[in-house]
């Protein structure tokens, strides 16, 4: 077993144009291009300061860093990290939905990017999770099968995570085949994508819908313009234009950013792909809006909506909602693509907006005292949220996610 | 709630469990009738308000005495160093003295929500937390009606405190410490049957002295510790707005549907993908 692994490994590496597949690697590991960067230079202090937190953080206890209470146990590392970071993260599997599935040829260029930068949002934000947990040693139980707490939406939504990182993996493998130049591998890995990507959309259904069904059994504690026993599907929906909306503003910058890595045709396709974008974003939030509509009249909290919680539920559903889906519709027709980017924007402030409240401001809005993150909360969440942008962006300089892949995959199709 | 709701759900939820392969995804058991949970029945009548099972409590479980005083109108809580306390609530009808500590839900909230199953209803009633399995995701506490899971924040090695109705001596055949220790005779245990026969007699012998409810005997599917009141529950510190009903109801729903979504989603989209394969001759690979 094991010799025949070694033996496929190195004609892996052999694939390589002969040479030696880890001094390439080595020499790949090297920083490219500038170092003092306007980003750098803000990035890594942060970066050192939130490390020097999380280390204070496991040495002393959750709360010698965060301003997490008894009563509210969870804060902004779940909010905000997880189950916002997830949602905008949900750009890959409506993507693949489209492309693989539906077979819009229109997006093909943009998804590679896409499941690049959901898989590293799972990796990073669900791995907040991680600097969230009190006991993390514990967290094996759960996955070896010691204590399978089946009844448990985290459960299925912790193990969903990892199952879905895994599909996203393999999606993306071909490019890092071609990064390689392993010719082979990359073969064996395309075949895989298809699979991947059936069982990486019925993951993501269900663990966009659970992250919100996490807070169903909380249901005395949130506020009740924010709960109904529809959260898991308002979750689902809000996340084709959570993820849609991020696609759009991460593209917008990606092609600023990696101007010279992206070939003229793809530039030239840029403006159609915003324009599809915003038409499915407007699609699906009308959908949203719809929904929400009807559980507001279903609930009866109409009287609820001239509070303060009121107010601030109208502006999120107005101003961040329907708005930007009026923007997108009109941006769509007139084929103006700075106002797509600005309902982007403005939808992703929405769901931000949306979790938060569901999450942080909304749970016990009720009590005496309110839970605020903390000042190291905030650091250790733009530390997560910087590590992926360097990531990534390393990972773009080398691998053709962006940029074409090498002429030999042309070649080798039939 | 109301119907249609309830029956949306209900049809996600039959499709779910008759597609399921197996019906793991059932909440915690509520076999009442074949296990005899135990619990206590607390009668605040009968409370001196002398704190003498705080302080058997943190004995028996190697916590700090508590050091705060006991006046009428301040609220205490329990906390991640102590696991019960006594209140002096200022009623309608007086002074009421009130034990909070956990409640022995029949189906709690912590157990269904825990996914190391470090939250755990015992086939004896009460409800245990083991040290050895929890992760401290406190999505226990998240769940929990009635706030009652607390957790270490200062600690590197953090536990969640509760109380356990001292499941140990309840093994070994003893009764919890608190009920040993009463001198008001305040705190009975025994099983949640008797207990309540026995609540409904001292409401129907002495109705004056009481307000006509058992607290918990219904409150969030029924739990193991019960409550006798002369003021009503909303003047002694209860949520009297909670749903009669169990919460891992709740998400019953959506764990439901989540084998039927992955028995029918898959060959859905594959089906799609087949369906338009041919659509598109120009573009062959859609291996990327
Ligand atoms: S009161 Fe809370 S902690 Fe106690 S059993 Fe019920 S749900 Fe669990
Ligand atoms: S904190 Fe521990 S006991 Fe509570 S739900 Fe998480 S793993 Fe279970």
């Amino acid at each position: 077993m094991k010799t025949k692994m070694n033996k496929q490994i190195q004609t892996i590496a052999k694939d390589n144009d002969g040479g030696s597949i880890f001094k390439f690697i080595l020499s790949e590991l090297k920083p490219k291009g500038k170092l003092l960067t306007p980003f750098n230079l803000i990035a890594f202090p942060v970066i050192i300061l939130g490390i020097v937190l999380i280390v204070i953080r496991f040495v002393s206890g959750l709360g010698s860093v965060t301003n997490l209470t008894q009563d509210t146990p969870w804060g902004l590392w779940i909010g905000f990290d997880v189950v916002t970071g997830v949602a905008f993260a949900g750009g890959a599997y409506v993507l693949t939905f489209i492309v693989y599935i539906l077979k819009v040829e229109k997006y093909h260029s943009i998804v590679r990017v896409t499941v690049l930068n959901g898989f590293l949002a799972y990796l990073f934000y669900a791995g907040a999770l991680l600097l969230d947990l009190g006991r993390p040693w514990n967290v094996i139980n759960p996955i070896i099968g010691n204590n399978f707490g089946t009844s448990s939406v985290l459960f299925l939504v912790a193990w969903h995570f990892l199952l879905y990182m895994i599909a996203e993996l393999i999606e993306f493998s071909p490019a890092i085949a071609e990064w390689l130049g392993a010719r082979r591998a990359r073969k064996i890995l395309s075949g895989l994508t298809i699979g991947a990507v059936i069982f990486g959309i019925t993951l993501s259904t269900l663990h966009q819908s659970g992250l919100g069904a996490l807070y169903l059994m909380a249901k005395d504690k949130i506020h009740p313009l924010w709960y109904s026993e529809f959260i898991p599907i308002m979750f689902l929906v809000s996340s084709v234009f959570a993820g849609l909306s991020m696609v759009i503003f991460e593209g917008s910058i990606s092609h600023k950013v990696f101007f010279n890595q992206i070939s003229e045709k793809n530039h030239k396709a840029q403006n159609g792909i915003l324009q599809g974008l915003a038409k499915i974003c407007a699609g699906a939030m009308f959908a949203y809006f719809f929904l929400q509509l009807l559980v507001l009249i279903h609930g009866k909290n109409w009287d609820l909506l001239n509070t303060k919680m009121g107010y601030w539920f109208l502006l999120e559903m107005l101003g961040f909602v329907l708005l930007p889906m009026f923007l997108f519709l009109y941006s769509y027709r007139h084929r103006n693509i700075f106002m797509i980017r600005l309902a982007a924007i403005m939808t992703m402030i929405g769901v931000i907006l949306n979790r938060l409240n569901l999450t942080v401001i909304g749970f016990k809005w009720d009590a005496a005292s309110h839970y605020y993150p903390s000042w190291m909360e905030i650091v250790v969440t733009l530390t997560v949220i910087f590590t992926e942008i360097l990531i990534f962006k390393w990972i773009i300089n080398r691998m053709p996610v962006l940029r074409e892949s090498p002429s030999w995959v042309e070649d080798e199709k039939i | 709630m109301s119907f249609d709701r309830r029956n949306f759900f209900k049809t996600i939820c039959v499709a779910g469990a008759t597609l399921a392969v197996g019906n793991s995804f059932g909440a915690v058991k509520q076999d009442e009738n074949a296990i005899e949970f135990q619990g206590v029945l607390y009668d605040s009548t009968r409370c001196l308000g002398c704190r003498a099972c705080e302080r058997v409590c943190a004995t028996a479980h190697g916590l700090p005495e508590a050091k705060d005083e006991l006046k009428a109108g301040v609220i205490r809580n329990t906390s991640e160093s102590q696991r019960s306390v006594i209140n002096n609530h200022i009623t309608s009808k007086g002074e009421v003295y009130v034990k909070k500590q956990c409640m022995h839900c029949n189906e709690p909230a912590c157990a269904a929500a825990c996914l190391t199953q470090a939250m755990h209803k015992t086939k004896e009633g009460p409800v245990v937390w083991r040290g050895d399995k929890c992760m401290g995701c406190r999505y226990c506490m998240i769940s929990c009606p009635f706030d009652v899971p607390k957790f270490e924040y200062h600690s590197a090695n953090p536990k969640i405190e509760k109380c356990d109705m001292c499941y140990d001596r309840i093994k070994t055949g003893k009764i919890p410490a608190c009920a040993e220790a009463c001198p008001g005779d305040a705190l009975t245990f025994g099983t949640r049957r008797e207990l309540i026969q026995e609540a409904r007699k001292r409401i129907f012998e002495s109705p004056k002295d009481y307000v006509n409810q058992i607290y918990g005997e219904e409150v969030a599917g029924g739990t193991g510790w019960l409550y006798l009141s002369s003021a009503p529950f909303n003047e002694v510190g209860f949520n009297t707005k909670l749903q009669n009903s169990s919460y891992p109801e709740l998400s019953k729903g959506f764990l439901y549907t989540v084998p039927s979504v992955f028995v029918l989603l898959p060959p859905l989209l594959l089906g799609i993908h087949e369906a338009t394969k041919n659509r598109n001759h120009s573009n062959e690979d859609e291996n990327e």
